[in-house]
């Protein structure tokens, strides 16, 4: 492919994707140019995949089929970030968003507002996009879009995932064309990547342009471009969502490093907990080789470049850089000791460079927009934006994108809709297993890599679960000592032991055994840990203990001392009792109880027609479901 | 522990097809650097999992030693040594689900079906285990049954779905 046949595929579907970015009397102009009347939008990411998105678009095709309607073009796209309100489909020119859509939902969206002169269905529409005098107002006016500033996520649910040729038009492969094109030298590239200020998104926060500066200053004929598409944080999952609603990107931006660093081989390791994402991902390197963006002679500008896939097989600990490049070499994925660093032997050992998916989705912006303008945009030692999976006790669970330096409190209250069910705020717990819990003191403090670590906590990879009154610390930290315990590989002894024998510390005060010494054990043992694992994964595992340890010692104490988790979650110091005065005898505990712990009695209270209930102590697994159901509260939690 | 009976291929190498199907992806990656991750995922869509003379033809295959295989099988949690159910389970026990209590759904499952975490029904319509989060955080607590996903769980849906897969098969 010359770049004369790349700008006319761009121009051809330029207009297209501009009515999707546009405001909506713009918007509305330019779809007469494009020949649909309409674009319905639905989200094919997992999370709206698994609510059955495919089964919308399939109705949605058959009912315009059948009302003779071909003037509306439907798109299957990435995750639109608002995944608890899945499945989501967004009607052009208008911006309508629609929610939580069923076939039937489509029908009706078909016949009252797809046909000829049709209007908006309001009754289906997103609650936070219809005003209180009924007037409509577009998503991107919405609370949770509005705060948000999408760069990485620029692509994410405005294009069709599978279709190479919308992804030129909504801007991917320009980068490349001008990296290639116009002059730019490998030291070009490097300077504009350092001038960003941009930080690696996967954890550590590495300066991005420093790391290609050294692989590209290593010297050898045979270099590696890779990325990190491992994203084991559970409950993060913005890499995922790039992969799946924007894989050229991606696949670009390791071109583009490849033409720095002077390599010509890129392998991506994505995690095989994401078929979706892989199945794009394969579909995006057939389009790509196809157009010769990937291949030899890229454009005319006689450099090469190939990326292949190597899939993951559950091992959170191969999300390390030396344990992923070990498992790409087809071993167990041990990390190896540092230095030598990859970029000077990395991947079978030639010197490489290993970004992750959001680092990867930055650059695009950063060539074509230039790094002034990308410097412009955060805190003085954070630059851009950073993609955060916002989940746990929040109303609005979902991908969320803001400047650095937003506070934690535009994310939890405007953005994400604060907590549901009137509970408060108790913490947010960013960086997973190797992160820590910020607690609501400090609701206002800008979020950048520097203050987080400050505040005892760290940036991580971006999940950001919240946290109500209803959680215990203490279990939160034995949940994440449970998954380090698990995922330890083994190969140093401080990681392989410590996990081990800080998660039977935790155990035992959960139960209520704890002793007041062991507070000081779990410091110590901790702080040994985190000076003498081998790599990131033992030397962060402490940090959940120690984070809720330093801010919620009063926790601890509480299950020490008082064998009482105010919480209501350690299953050990709780007991549910059914106030048999108060028991009507409906039955509707013992209906849903999901292990048959509670039956009837013989007691009949004061009243009352029927015999009351009571759960069986050695049969209740304490899941509270009798509580919720009962509309009585004669069940008693202690 | 449970195992499922059905299908065993501790010895032989399964139905002629497995075995041919097995032998030309071994000479169709052997010369690809790093490939016995793939050949491993492949193999173990073919057999459902890694019975132990699959990972002795892998090795003779690629010239390398038994225990090199079996090390990289034992290390990822998604190589599996003993048979699936007919319906795999995996409950999500990622951050976000957990949070929401999928501990409860994972026992209310264990319960329901009478067997642990890791182990398969003895009727072999089921098998249990617990996964790391399947990216459907919108949707905690989740599981999934196949390749189908469940979300917003309460302990008390459990019972209703798997009924329904145990209609299904009657």
């Amino acid at each position: 492919m010359t770049t004369k046949q790349l700008d006319a595929i761009r121009a051809s579907k330029q207009e297209l994707i501009d009515v999707r970015r546009l405001v909506k009397e713009q918007a509305e102009v330019l779809a007469k140019n494009t020949g649909y009347r309409k674009q319905v939008l639905v989200c094919g990411g997992t999370g709206c995949t698994s609510s059955h998105s495919m089964q919308v678009i399939e109705h949605l095709e058959k009912t315009l089929k059948e009302a003779g309607i071909d003037d509306v073009l439907i798109v299957k796209t990435g995750c639109f970030g608002l995944c608890s309100l899945g499945p989501i489909m967004i009607v052009y020119p208008e911006g309508a968003f629609y929610a939580q859509m069923t076939p039937e939902h489509a029908e009706t969206v078909v016949k009252q507002h797809l046909i000829p002169g049709g209007s908006i269905v309001k009754e289906l529409l997103y609650k936070g996009t219809v005003l209180e005098d009924g007037s409509v107002i577009p998503f991107a006016e919405t609370p949770f879009y509005k705060k948000q500033m999408r760069i990485a996520l620029r692509n994410c649910g405005v294009i069709a995932a599978e279709d190479i040729d919308e992804a030129i038009g909504a801007g991917d492969y320009a980068a490349l064309e001008k990296v290639l094109t116009t002059g730019m030298t490998p030291d070009d590239v490097i300077n504009e990547v350092l001038a960003s200020g941009l930080r690696g998104r996967g954890g550590a926060g590495f300066p991005t342009g420093r790391k290609w500066m050294f692989a590209k200053a290593s010297k050898g004929d045979i270099k590696y471009v890779c990325c990190n598409a491992d994203e084991g944080d559970p409950g993060a999952f913005m890499d995922r969502s790039v992969l799946e609603g924007d894989p050229h990107c991606v696949l670009e931006a390791m071109t583009i490093a490849g033409y720095a660093i002077g390599a010509h081989q890129g392998y991506i390791y994505v995690r095989a907990e994401y078929p979706v994402a892989v199945e794009r991902l394969k579909i995006a390197i057939g389009q790509a080789r196809k157009y010769g963006l990937l291949g030899k002679n890229i454009l005319g500008s006689g450099f090469s470049f190939d990326i292949d896939l190597r899939l993951g097989a559950g091992a959170f600990v191969c999300g390390e850089e030396t344990a992923l490049m070990t498992s790409i070499e087809g071993h167990r994925g041990e990390p190896r000791p540092r230095p030598p660093f990859p970029a000077v032997k990395g991947l079978f050992e030639k010197p490489t460079i290993l970004n992750n998916v959001e680092t990867w989705a930055n650059i695009n912006p950063i060539i074509t927009k230039g790094a002034a303008w990308y410097a412009s945009i955060g805190t003085e030692k954070s630059k851009g934006t950073k993609v955060f999976a916002l989940g746990g006790k929040i109303t609005n669970v979902g991908l969320v994108e803001v400047p650095m330096g937003t506070t934690l409190r535009e994310i939890v209250e405007e953005i994400g809709g604060g907590i549901p069910n009137g509970k408060k705020f108790k913490a947010a717990q960013t960086g997973g297993p190797s992160g820590g819990c910020i607690p609501a003191e400090y609701i206002d403090t800008p979020i950048d890599f520097d203050n987080l670590v400050a505040i005892g906590s760290m940036m991580g990879s971006g999940g950001l679960i919240v946290l109500d009154e209803d959680t215990c610390m203490v279990d939160l930290s034995k949940f994440y000592l449970e998954f380090t315990a698990d995922e330890s590989c083994g190969k140093c002894t401080p990681c392989r032991l410590g996990t081990k024998r800080l998660l039977q510390l935790l155990t035992k005060i959960t139960e209520g055994k704890g002793e007041p010494e062991d507070l000081e054990k779990i410091q110590e043992l901790a702080e040994h840990m985190k000076s003498s694992s081998l790599c990131a994964l033992g030397q962060s595992a402490p940090n959940p203990v120690l984070s809720t340890l330093a801010k919620f010692r009063e926790e601890y104490e509480d299950h020490i001392y008082n064998h009482h988790c105010a919480a209501g979650v350690c299953k050990a110091l709780l007991n549910y009792t059914i106030d048999k005065e108060k028991c009507i005898g409906c039955g509707l505990c013992a209906r849903n109880c999901p292990v048959s712990a509670i039956s009837r009695t013989d007691y009949v209270a004061p009243g009352h027609k029927l015999a009351s209930f009571a759960i069986d102590p050695a049969k209740c697994i304490k899941c509270g479901v009798c509580m919720n159901n009962c509309k009585f509260h004669a069940v008693e939690r202690k | 522990m449970k195992q499922c009976e059905a299908a065993c291929a501790c010895e032989t190498l399964g139905t002629p097809e497995q075995e041919a199907q097995l032998k030309a992806l071994i000479e169709a990656s052997k010369s690809t650097p790093g490939c016995l991750m793939h050949i491993l995922q492949e193999a173990q869509g073919i057999y459902g999992y890694l019975p132990m003379q699959v990972q002795k033809t892998i090795a003779e295959g690629l010239g390398i030693s038994l225990s090199e295989v079996y090390g990289v099988v034992t290390f990822y949690s998604q190589f599996s040594l003993t048979p699936k159910g007919k319906h795999p389970i995996s409950v999500c026990l990622g951050t976000a689900c957990y949070v929401k209590g999928s501990d409860k759904i994972l026992e209310a499952v264990e319960t329901q079906l009478g067997i642990k975490c890791g182990e398969c029904t003895e009727d072999g319509l089921f098998s249990l285990d617990s996964c790391r989060c399947v990216g459907a955080c919108g949707l905690a607590p989740v599981m999934m049954i196949g390749e189908e996903v469940y979300g917003k769980l309460t302990p008390d849906k459990v019972k209703g779905i798997l009924d329904s897969y145990r209609e299904e098969t009657k």
